[in-house]
């Protein structure tokens, strides 16, 4: 057999595992487009659990209670810990995470635009748990079924934490709608707010969306953006009814004969802006991290110094 | 060149009388830090009682392209599964 043929047989194979809802596993053979996709959307969701601390991480010291201070804390360390299983995830695809960081600091990966906006009240904390986090568990449920193994074992891991972030925000929201009447204007100012984002989490609309179709071939993405963005305001609805709190659309009602909600887009061109790096937030997200990363050298510093010692310390005794 | 430490591959004991599973991998300068990472990273929610981490590079591991060849000599005894034997129905606990 020749290269060309022993390639071939090898994409038939790859393609009967694909065609069969198998799973490739990360030392099996895959088109290269296949890989870097993968790269891209593992990279970009990792950069999204770390950077997505910031916003929340802003009202640690603020937290109304020693309760709500420890929730939050947990909270803010498993999106760090889900910044870690997809990194390490990307990782089994060839790719360093040296790398991916650089990348990610050079402006040359992105991470979900919805982290560019600020948190101005204590509600928004309870509106990114309900709202924000509930929309990346409808994007993420799907995940779990993605035909790469290692992608979809860490979110397996994620989707069981994820349910966590959404209970403890809807229940801040639900104690703040049930609290005094400024309270509950605090938590329908961060509804207005975060809604329309949320629905823009989902991505541009079907027919603007440059990788969804080769994505759902290869069993990447398994419902296309408008269908998970329909399903989430689907669900969310009637949760706002047991909120007390308004969905900022008068256009949103039910629909008997699709039996669906009708909704409002969000605002796609502001999507784009944010995504090019004109949100709120922005500039204010990557120095953070590069500041973080680079004020961190130390400490990375001092483990390897330990480390050498330790090693050193071992071969003299032995 | 990365300038990354070292990778580790994490298993974790979920409990008492069963094995390791492989749960996923990290970096860390050295095997003491990596156990220390792995309890942060892999068990925040009480899923083990015991942690082993390996460096990814002492793992030695079949061949994918081979996997046909490799496999094959087991496909075809079908005489090593119980069901391969037929038993009258009247027989009990057999």
């Amino acid at each position: 057999m020749d290269t060309t043929q022993a390639d071939d047989a090898r994409e038939a194979e790859f393609n009967a595992i694909i065609d069969a809802d198998g799973r490739i596993e990360p030392r099996d053979w895959m088109p290269e487009q296949y890989r870097r996709t993968l790269i891209r959307q593992i990279a970009q969701h990792a950069h999204s659990e770390i950077i997505g601390m910031q916003p929340e991480g802003n009202w640690i010291t603020r937290a109304p209670s020693l309760k709500r201070k420890a929730i939050l804390m947990a909270k803010v360390q498993d999106e760090a810990g889900h910044g870690m299983y997809l990194y390490s995830a990307a990782e089994t695809l060839g790719v360093s995470r040296d790398e991916l960081l650089d990348l990610l600091h050079a402006g040359k990966q992105k991470y979900s635009s919805i982290f560019n906006y600020p948190t101005l009240t204590w509600a928004d904390i309870g509106a990114i748990g309900w709202l924000v986090d509930g929309a990346a568990i409808t994007n993420q449920v799907p995940l779990c079924r993605c035909s790469y193994g290692p992608y979809g074992r860490a979110m397996v891991r994620i989707c069981k934490e994820e349910s966590f972030h959404q209970r403890q925000g809807f229940e801040l929201l639900l104690t703040l709608s049930r609290g005094s009447e400024a309270q509950k204007a605090m938590a329908q100012d961060a509804v207005d707010r975060w809604w329309y984002p949320s629905l823009a989490m989902f991505g541009p609309p079907d027919d603007a969306s440059t990788h969804t179709e080769q994505s759902m071939r290869w069993g990447i993405k398994r419902f296309t953006n408008d269908e998970l963005r329909q399903k989430f305001v689907d669900m969310t609805v009637p949760q706002s009814e047991v909120l007390g709190l308004r969905l900022p659309d008068p256009d949103l009602r039910w629909n008997a004969e699709r039996g669906h909600y009708d909704f409002t887009q969000p605002d796609f061109d502001e999507l784009f802006r944010v995504i090019k790096g004109d949100g709120p937030c922005n500039r204010q997200r990557m120095a953070h991290k590069v500041a973080a990363h680079e004020n961190g050298a130390w400490v990375r510093e001092a483990a390897e110094a330990y480390a050498a010692k330790r090693s050193a310390e071992q071969e003299v005794a032995a | 060149m990365s300038r990354d430490w070292p990778l580790w591959e994490v298993f974790v004991r979920s409990r008492r009388g069963l094995s390791h599973i492989h749960v996923g991998s990290l970096h860390a300068p050295d095997a003491e830090m990596a156990v220390r990472n792995a309890r942060d990273v892999y068990t925040r929610r009480n899923e083990g009682v015991s942690i082993w981490v390996v460096p990814s590079a002492a793992i030695t591991a079949s061949s994918p392209d081979e996997k046909d060849s490799f496999f094959d000599p087991a496909a075809d005894k079908a005489y090593r599964h119980p069901t391969f034997y037929e038993i009258p129905d009247e027989v009990r606990h057999l």
